[in-house]
């Protein structure tokens, strides 16, 4: 888990353009949105396609991403429990 | 602030008319075509299944490729035009065919292109392949335009998202009342294309249904293609109708708040429409007819029927076309335009297709079915990626009278 | 002249140079791309603007230009925000991020496109970028040319200001496209400072001979 975790958060520095942030900067359990990293609503949909282009993983509602993106290690369990 | 020109010895008040008009979509190619299937409220949006669109189903509105060949072929001209280039010239040309008094050929004609997205269809690899690469750049298309309809100017282009239409007309109505030019003939055009499906669906806004308008159950935009043109003048004896269509001002403004969200409050939205009323001197109680924006999005729908109930329009009769011609991107100030003068013309308000119940957080009058109405006046609105939002309104002159 | 429109302010952006009221201010000639030489700007002038690195490269160049251009004329500070007008124009449109998104898309086994890609496929998101850094409401619209027309930019920035549309307006031109860039945008007023706004005085503003410092 702790390596998915890292691999996750280099992943969505890329994925995101989060330039100037390092992996360490980003607490697996700090809230993805809002006061936590502060991502917006095309992040969200831009992490929709980070697990569908990594792992294969569809999110067809985006109503389901907010329990998935709540932070980092629940991206993780969430990739962990669906992955084929 | 009303400026004075003397031409041809009358004095203009700063008024400019609607002189010709004309829309291509996947319910026509005549305004009066279009108009009476939206009589009709029947719709354009049918379900494609294209992988040169997408992979999946796709619901949305195309203009009938057979039909724009065979209408383009009369024009006399052969190959080397992109599709959109053909919709422009084809509705461009029956725009004008309709009023033999504009003069397409005169310095004081100037062509205004509205276009987001253009030939862009052309970056493809093999698509590119037909066509120099210039031909990608606007500019270009619009020179295109120009030079096979015979306009000596060098036309204008805005490409402002989906404000782009509306943002035209206020612009050739600006132009106008500057005096250096006497016609406008502003064209706005789109086509439907894989770069565009794909972009919309990756924003997860594309609805699986034909769009519902500031509906309950909306759930997403249907996109769509076409072409409108309207032609300007501010020289009243190249009118034809007796009937005055006047374009009365317009306005646009930014959110300030985010690229891609509209405000949550329809600050934006509501600042243009106040501005648009205050040039045309127009209190709100005397406004007619909103031909709304109503993408059918949850954001969208929710931003308009605030910033409309904020400037007190929230009683007048309200509509939006995206239900029949889809999103047609650039096009759409325009067709939605051109439609809402015919309203004015055969005083029709033409009911929302698929709308059924009220899901909006401000009151507002959505109109539901077609019906007899006396339309003296229309607001139409915009609002698109980028913040941009804006108004412009139409008024028939013989509804008040004006010095 | 009291009460006529004047360039009060510019910011002009090409070959790995930044001149500001048209004097050199910062220069990265040895970058790699038009791409590092932005970003380079970006930290030399310690923009701190996170945002700034989720941007398309037409928006980055928008972005450096417009914050020096703010710095050195603080016209957010002077008028009310619906008072400032935007009228910015280019050649290329967003043909630059437009083929990006193209290339998410062209082959099937790898169809991935971008949401954070395709919000920047249209030009006037850069309108909408400088709006939201600095709170700009008033009018705006994205003219596309093939090359600057300044006659025409000139008296449209006139008549809005003439009839009462603008106080101040944020005029210019802001390209990307395969790796060639320019960026000018400058400020008209109606004040007693700055040059006269003529269309002599803007080919001198982007050539870098206005004289700001006359006044």
């Amino acid at each position: 888990m702790e390596a998915l975790i890292e691999q996750l958060k280099q992943e969505i520095i890329a994925q995101l353009n989060l330039d100037g942030l390092k992996t360490e900067d980003i607490n697996p359990d700090t809230p993805l949105f809002g006061d936590g990293l502060g991502l917006d609503s095309i992040d969200a949909l831009e992490l929709i396609v980070l697990l569908d282009k990594n792992y294969g993983l569809k999110i067809l509602n985006p109503a389901d991403g907010k329990k998935i993106f709540q932070s980092v290690r629940s991206m993780a369990e969430f990739i962990s429990e669906n992955k084929k | 602030m009303e400026k004075e020109t003397w031409i041809d010895g009358m004095m203009m008040k700063g008024k400019v008319y609607v002189a010709g008009d004309n829309v291509v979509s996947s319910l026509g190619f005549t305004s009066e075509e279009n108009f009476a299937h939206l009589k009709k409220m029947e719709t354009g949006v049918k379900q494609y299944n294209d992988a040169s669109l997408w992979m999946e189903p796709l619901m949305a509105s195309r203009v009938d490729d057979v039909r724009l060949e065979r209408e383009f072929a009369k024009l006399g001209s052969s190959e080397g035009f992109t599709r959109l280039e053909k919709m422009m010239l084809v509705s461009a040309t029956a725009a004008l065919s309709e009023n033999k008094k504009i003069d397409i050929s005169s310095s004081r004609t100037l062509i205004i292109v509205s276009s987001t997205k253009g030939n862009i269809e052309l970056l493809d690899k093999e698509e590119g392949k037909r066509f120099e690469k210039k031909r990608l750049y606007l500019w270009e298309t619009a020179a295109q335009v120009a030079r096979f309809m015979g306009n000596p100017n060098k036309p204008l282009v805005v490409s402002n998202a989906c404000i782009s239409g509306v943002l035209a007309i206020i612009l050739a109505k600006r132009l106008l009342d500057e005096g250096k030019y006497d016609t406008m003939v502003v064209i706005g055009a789109d086509s439907l294309t894989k770069f565009v499906v794909s972009g919309f669906q990756s924003f997860k806004a594309v609805s699986n249904e034909v769009a519902k308008p500031y509906d309950a159950k909306r759930t997403g935009i249907s996109l769509g293609e076409g072409c409108g043109t309207m032609v300007l003048t501010n020289d009243e004896t190249k009118l034809n109708d007796a009937e005055r269509i006047l374009v009365m001002g317009g306005a646009s403004s930014n959110d300030a708040n985010h690229i891609s969200g509209p405000s949550r409050t329809g600050d934006g939205l509501q600042m243009a429409i106040e501005k648009t009323l205050s040039e045309a001197m127009m209190p709100a109680e005397e406004i007619d007819f909103i031909s709304g924006h109503g993408t059918a999005t949850q954001f969208n729908d929710d931003m308009e029927s605030l910033a409309v109930a904020n400037t007190q329009l929230g009683a007048v009769p309200m509509n939006s076309l995206k239900s029949y011609f889809g999103h047609t991107l650039g096009a759409a100030g325009i067709i939605e335009s051109v439609m809402g003068v015919h309203s004015m013309r055969q005083n029709t308000l033409i009911g929302t297709y698929n709308f059924e119940e009220l899901g909006v957080p401000a009151t507002v009058n959505i109109i539901k079915d077609t019906r007899a109405e006396e339309v003296n006046n229309c607001l139409k609105t915009a609002a698109g990626f980028g913040g941009c939002n804006a108004a412009v309104l139409f008024e028939k002159l013989t509804s008040r009278a004006r010095a | 002249m009291e009460n006529t429109t004047k360039i009060t302010a510019a910011c002009v952006i090409e070959n790995g140079k930044v001149y500001v009221n048209s004097k050199l201010d910062f220069a990265a000639e040895g970058s790699a791309t038009s791409l590092d030489f932005l970003k380079a700007a970006y930290t030399h002038y310690q923009l701190n603007y996170p945002k700034f690195y989720k941007m398309d490269s037409l928006c980055k160049l928008a972005m450096v230009a417009s914050e020096l251009l703010m710095r050195t004329n603080r016209i957010n500070e002077k008028y009310a925000s619906e008072a400032i007008a935007l009228i910015i124009a280019n050649g290329a449109s967003s043909l630059e991020i437009d083929t990006e998104h193209q290339v998410s898309i062209a082959d099937e086994a790898n169809f991935f496109p971008s949401p954070a890609v395709f919000v920047y496929t249209l030009p006037n998101i850069l309108i909408g970028e400088i709006a939201i850094r600095n709170k700009i409401k008033g009018e705006n619209t994205f003219f596309i040319f093939d090359t600057f027309d300044e006659d025409f930019i000139h008296s449209y920035t006139d008549s809005l200001m003439n009839n009462d549309k603008a106080k101040c307006v944020i005029a210019g031109w802001v390209d990307f496209y395969e790796d060639k860039y320019r960026a000018f945008l400058y400020t008209v007023e109606r004040t007693n400072e700055g040059e006269a706004h003529t269309t002599t005085n803007i080919n001198k503003l982007i050539d870098n001979k206005l004289n700001f410092e006359r006044n």
